[in-house]
């Protein structure tokens, strides 16, 4: 059993919701990449999906286009967010981390040698944004490797579809609670409670669900219906300009952890 | 690549052109375009649907365009005869509007009632909001922050014609980023808008789309060809940006294995400087707005910020059709720098009294060149993509003229 799986089943007998906060590698600074990884873990974090800087991230709303700016600026690469992740498991054995991200980036770097090195480095699984269950035959040697192929769902889906997606998913099953960029804010919890059901009647794995969580108490609404809830851009947004990483630490946790009270109180 | 008995068989169903192609989209893309898809296929068959367009590109385009013997200009080169497709001259001045006036009519008959486009030169925004207001419909165009400050006249005419033009300040502020801004939005607001993309780049069906509406421009090249001088030109040429001016003009002749088929790209500076467009003569493969595809990217894969002295090339991707002609050996494509397409502005308007977009100089450009390859009675079938009022501007700036 990998990670993941071994995540989501402890979550699931401890009858708790999961806590995904994904930050891209290197912002607010490269330097303070890995202790951002711990300080997620410290404040709660259950699984880490770290986004991968790419130049044209179609799919994402201006905070996260600038956190990825800001990182290639730095020079941030795939090779320095795997070798982020490596350093993290020297001190995290068990803390699942996910990469997010564009597939250009592993065409570039090879999709042979980026299963190799992934594995190598502790990463668990991959989310590509661009790249559907359609064309996923190029991710066939990272799946040979063991890295989960994380996939999307999304209120567009047509029924068929998603039964193939839920069928075909691995890790989780990351919900996309609405069609639009990440950042957005628009969110009726009431319609997607209804779809989510209906996608965690048919998906073996479990369901996360992500796309316009700002804080605690949209959080807490979503825990209701998810196994667990991603929350991404306002966690970004909090984080830029952070100049230590006391600083990023102190951040992270006064964000993240009324988050993950409110995940727990329910 | 195993041998291609028929090039007019691509793509196949999944939208792939050997390798190149596909729908490399974020999930909640893959509804609407498997909508659009639908809808375009079911069309594209439909006779009403085609006796629609027709009309258009007849009475409002003014097709079909002709194809002139530039006569002193081949004199002045002292090689093969030089034939130019004048696709400047339709309305708004350029071949975009075969697209713009066939992806409009898609979307009145899916019942879309708001168009979004991006654009580099401004050529694609203006064709698109021509149409849009030709059928009452809303419309909303993305240019980068950097082209609208190179295309201000453009840009003018897209708000006369009632269009919104949002500045996207993004990336490298060109028309890779007015792109991917014109995705977010439709991911958005699909339910009401219809994208119209001006190249034949994108996910499937966008390259099969945009290639079909263009493809005009080379049906009636080869006819013309064929009625005025009783047989096929040695070689074609056209300039590559995204690439649909130039899959426009070949795509008719790409099972005419005796016609020789050259894509002229923008060079900019020099490939060996960096500062170029030059995507298929020196990128690599890759992944870039929805479909696998020839890029400029570094070791990271990013994609690199490119330079041309026309907007309209300036794209560090390019149309999946052309990088499968490249490998299956089927066209080449070559590099024409800004120096080369200034020097084929100048002479085309003295020698022929045309003044040629920056973009179809480098045609003219590349053209040129061939002509000296080929004796006096050989053809040179040159597309003559778009007419080059809109760079005046940018022509006396960079002569240092004050206009």
């Amino acid at each position: 059993m990998n990670r993941i799986d071994r995540r989501f089943a402890a979550l699931k007998s401890a009858g708790r919701t999961g806590l995904i906060p994904f930050v891209t590698a290197g912002d607010p600074s490269p330097e303070h990449a890995v202790a951002l990884m711990h300080a997620l873990v410290e404040s709660g974090a259950d699984v880490i999906e770290l986004g991968v800087p790419f130049s044209d991230p179609m799919a994402d709303g201006p905070v996260i286009q600038h956190a990825s700016e800001r990182a290639i600026a730095k020079g941030v690469g795939l090779g320095d967010v795997l070798g982020w992740v490596a350093e993290f498991r020297r001190r995290d054995a068990d803390t699942p981390v996910v990469l997010m991200g564009y597939l250009n980036p592993i065409e570039i770097h090879g999709y042979e040698r980026f299963a190799t090195e992934a594995v190598q480095a502790g990463v668990d699984g991959v989310l590509l944004v661009d790249c559907p269950l359609e064309e996923s035959e190029v991710l066939a040697p990272l799946r040979a490797a063991g890295l989960a192929q994380i996939l999307l769902a999304a209120p567009t889906t047509a029924p068929d579809r998603l039964s193939k997606l839920c069928a075909a998913a691995e890790g989780f099953l990351y919900y996309v609670s609405f069609a639009g960029i990440t950042g957005a804010a628009r969110l009726s919890t009431t319609d997607i409670a209804a779809r989510v059901a209906d996608v965690r009647a048919h998906a073996k794995a479990p369901v996360a669900v992500g796309f316009g969580v700002r804080d605690a108490e949209s959080a807490k609404a979503i825990a209701g219906f998810a196994d667990a809830v991603v929350i991404g851009s306002a966690l970004v947004e909090r984080l830029a300009g952070a100049v230590s990483s006391e600083d990023v630490a102190g951040r992270v946790a006064a964000f993240l952890q009324p988050v993950r009270k409110a995940l727990d109180a329910r | 690549m195993p041998e291609i008995r028929d090039f007019h068989a691509f793509p196949d169903a999944q939208g792939r052109f050997g390798q190149f192609g596909g729908s490399y989209v974020a999930e909640t893309l893959m509804a609407p375009l498997a909508e659009l898809t639908e809808a375009y296929l079911r069309l594209r068959q439909d006779p009403a649907f085609i006796a629609e367009l027709d009309r258009d590109l007849t009475h409002y385009v003014g097709r079909p365009s002709p194809v002139y013997f530039a006569e002193r200009l081949t004199r002045h080169v002292g090689g093969a005869r030089i034939l130019l497709k004048r696709e400047d001259l339709n309305h708004t001045g350029a071949h975009k509007i075969n697209n713009t006036v066939g992806q409009a009519l898609v979307a009145r008959h899916m019942g879309k009632t708001r168009i979004i486009a991006e654009t580099g030169a401004g050529q694609h925004g203006v064709a698109s909001a021509t149409v849009a207001a030709r059928l009452g419909l809303q419309c909303v165009v993305y240019m980068g922050a950097t082209d609208i400050e190179r295309q201000k006249i453009n840009v003018y005419r897209m708000k006369l014609l009632g269009a919104e033009v949002v500045p996207v300040t993004s990336g490298s502020k060109t028309l890779k980023d007015a792109l991917n801004e014109a995705m977010r939005d439709w991911v958005t607001n699909v339910a009401d808008t219809f994208y119209i993309i001006g190249t034949v780049a994108g996910p499937h069906p966008y390259p099969l789309m945009v290639r079909d509406f263009n493809a005009i421009v080379g049906r009636e090249a080869r006819t013309q060809l064929l009625e005025q001088y009783g047989r096929l030109p040695d070689v074609l040429t056209a300039c590559v940006g995204g690439g649909s001016n130039a899959i426009g003009l070949f795509h008719a002749f790409l099972n005419d294995r005796e016609v020789r088929i050259v894509g002229a790209e923008a060079a900019g500076e020099g490939i060996a400087t960096g500062h170029h467009a030059a995507s298929l003569a020196a990128g690599r493969p890759g992944v870039l707005h929805g479909n696998r595809t020839y890029v400029l990217c570094d070791d990271d894969g990013q994609i690199t910020e490119t330079h041309s002295v026309s907007a309209g090339l300036d794209y560090p991707g390019v149309g999946p059709e052309h990088a499968f002609l490249k490998d299956a050996g089927r066209a080449d494509y070559v590099g024409v720098t800004d120096d080369e397409a200034l020097e084929a502005f100048h002479l085309l308007a003295r020698t022929e009294g045309i003044l040629a977009a920056l973009e179809s100089s480098h045609a003219v450009a590349q053209a040129v060149k061939l002509a000296r390859e080929y004796p006096k009675d050989g053809i040179v079938l040159c597309n003559l993509s778009g007419r080059g009022d809109k760079d005046v501007h940018t022509i006396a700036a960079r002569e240092g003229v004050q206009v």
